[in-house]
């Protein structure tokens, strides 16, 4: 069978070093919350419904539609995991696709996983679900038409975060990058909005049990909605400016001392994090690695304790 | 019926098929971030890394080109690294005029984008000879004594087990559209975009259903015959003396290959 690696799978050495241990930080931090969420309200009938779901996701990525001139659309379903199952399922669903791709495949690397998951299973997840659970219990054309957006959307988010990774490694250059994965997922994004839509119609009528208010409202709390539409306003923020003028992205990011263009790319998003007992060894790069990863945790503990907080299910 | 298009371990009973999982899985995530700590250009230091896995894939008994001839998978990617090159800063080579836009390679920029593409190529090889000598339920046994949640590892297992049954009821369902929608060669047939799209949809929601019903049966069928919610290997896994060895020896080896990267 012919299994054509998607863009979106960073593969080893393209991410600097910083950026793949903070990846992995807040990777670890949310795939950690998805367990301690679903062992506690779903129990062990649900891991192997999430396992064989996983593996739907996978196979379905093989589901594509001739467009034209020898091209397809393929899915990839971030979106319609989390929408369907709730998204720390989705999440954790996805973080299992996304592993055995690395690791049966090769598609995507081991040390950037950490990314990648970040980028197609808990964005996909945060913005898919956030913007669905917003029209929760609404009529069912305004439903269907909001899981289309998300899924476009997640996509769109999932290329940019992939795109400005590989930016702040000092892999590419910002202005060539970002309109050329945006521009390239502007399509496949609408093919996944397209199947995403079509595949929830489907189980609505099929069963309709499956997808009622209740079970889309206790999946997650209002927290998630804020989530979803904090992280979409941010990449529809982000696109243009990226893209239209990528030079104020810089400029914005080397005034913050984001960027120091420049040779040493593992030091860029921590320049001024110098040891001077270290200077500049790995083994200082690391520190700054674990430095940049332990803010991330904080950050993200702190945001999942309010989600936990806000969500009236606890 | 198509798990060998999937299963990547190659059986074979060498050094390397016999070490812990552990120990493989632990040397291999080591070695790529070894070669993502390299500073770009220490050809030296990359030279003596694919002389290592060269002497792993040999111990292997895979044959020498054997992660050589996999490890294309991750070229398309090399793509994206290409405007590396251009460099802002650094030494320009030459300078295209292409009309609309001025490009200049710089000595910097080439030298990046060559050691990002070594460092890549290495790693996705290395990442091919651990899947190649171990088999998936022993790594992902090597993740749960390597403290990674068991309802996870759980997770893939499971995804692994069922990956292969699914992908068959892809296959099903892929034939029988093909039968339903033929046409002549050359010859326009079908629907329209919108159509295909909503019959790929059907699909997708068809295949939720029957994986998620199956789900219920697995689950049911699993629970009467005495799961208790995780996995038994009947591999032992045991570090002995020579797994010890075997990390240690490859630790040197790694730091060994950084020192001459910064030498």
């Amino acid at each position: 069978m012919n299994f054509s690696p998607a863009p979106l799978h960073i593969p080893d050495g393209f991410l600097n070093l910083v950026i793949s241990l903070v990846f992995w930080a807040a990777t670890i931090i949310m795939v950690g919350l998805a367990v301690s969420k679903t062992n506690k309200t779903l129990g062990d009938k649900q891991i192997p419904l999430m396992g064989v779901m996983a593996a739907f996701i996978f196979a379905a990525q093989m589901l594509n539609f001739p467009v034209a001139g020898g091209t397809s659309g393929h899915f990839l379903g971030g979106a319609l995991a989390a929408i369907v199952l709730g998204p720390w399922a989705g999440i954790l669903v996805m973080t299992a696709v996304v592993t055995v791709q690395a690791l049966l495949f090769q598609d995507g690397g081991l040390l950037v996983m950490g990314a990648n998951i970040f980028n197609m299973g808990i964005l996909t997840a945060v913005i898919g679900f956030g913007l669905y659970r917003m029209v929760a219990g609404q009529k069912r054309g305004l439903r269907l038409a909001v899981a289309g957006i998300a899924a476009w959307l997640a996509t769109m988010a999932a290329a940019l975060l992939t795109a400005l990774q590989l930016w702040l490694s000092g892999t590419t250059r910002l202005e060539i990058v970002v309109p050329a994965m945006l521009g390239v997922h502007a399509l496949i994004g609408i093919g996944e909005a397209l199947i995403t839509v079509a595949a929830i119609a489907f189980i609505e009528q099929t069963r309709p049990d499956l997808l009622t208010e209740e079970k889309s409202t206790s999946g997650g709390g209002r927290g998630w909605v804020v989530a979803g539409l904090v992280v979409t306003i941010l990449a529809v923020l982000i696109s243009p400016l990226a893209s239209a003028n990528p030079d104020g992205l810089e400029r914005v990011a080397e005034d913050i001392g984001f960027l120091d263009t420049g040779q040493d790319a593992p030091f860029q998003i921590l320049p001024d994090y110098t040891i001077p007992v270290l200077g500049e060894t790995g083994l200082s790069t690391i520190v700054a690695g674990v430095v940049g990863a332990l803010v991330v945790f904080g950050l993200l503990i702190l945001v999942g304790r309010n989600l936990r907080r806000k969500s009236p299910t606890d | 019926m198509h798990a060998h298009a999937f299963d990547q371990y190659q059986a074979q009973n060498s050094r390397i098929h016999r070490l812990d999982p552990r120990v493989k899985l632990l040397i291999a995530v080591g070695y790529i971030l070894s070669n993502a700590l390299l500073p770009d250009g220490s050809w030296a230091a990359f030279a003596l890394a694919w002389l290592a896995l060269l002497v792993a894939t040999d111990l292997s008994q895979l044959g020498l080109a054997f992660t050589l001839k996999r490890s294309v998978v991750a070229l398309p990617f090399a793509l994206v690294a290409v405007s590396a090159i251009f460099s802002p800063v650094g030494e320009p080579l030459a300078e295209w005029d292409l009309g609309f836009v001025t490009l200049a390679p710089t000595d910097v920029g080439v030298i990046r984008f060559f050691s990002i593409l070594v460092r890549s190529w290495l790693s996705v090889q290395m990442a091919i000879l651990l899947v190649a000598t171990t088999q998936f339920p022993d790594l992902i046994h090597a993740f749960e004594h390597l403290r990674v949640p068991r309802s996870l590892t759980t997770i893939i297992a499971f995804l692994y087990r069922y990956l292969f049954v699914l992908v068959d009821e892809v296959y099903r369902m892929l034939r029988a559209r093909d039968a339903r929608s033929a046409g002549l060669p050359g010859q326009k047939h079908g629907g329209k975009l919108l159509w295909r799209v909503k019959v790929t949809g059907s699909m997708a929601g068809q295949l939720f259903l029957r994986s998620y019903e199956r789900s219920e049966r697995i689950y049911n069928a699993m629970v009467s015959r005495g799961y208790t919610g995780h996995f038994r290997t009947l591999n032992p896994h045991d570090l002995n003396r020579r797994d010890w060895q075997v990390l240690i020896l490859a630790l040197v080896l790694i730091a060994m290959i950084q020192v001459t990267g910064r030498l």
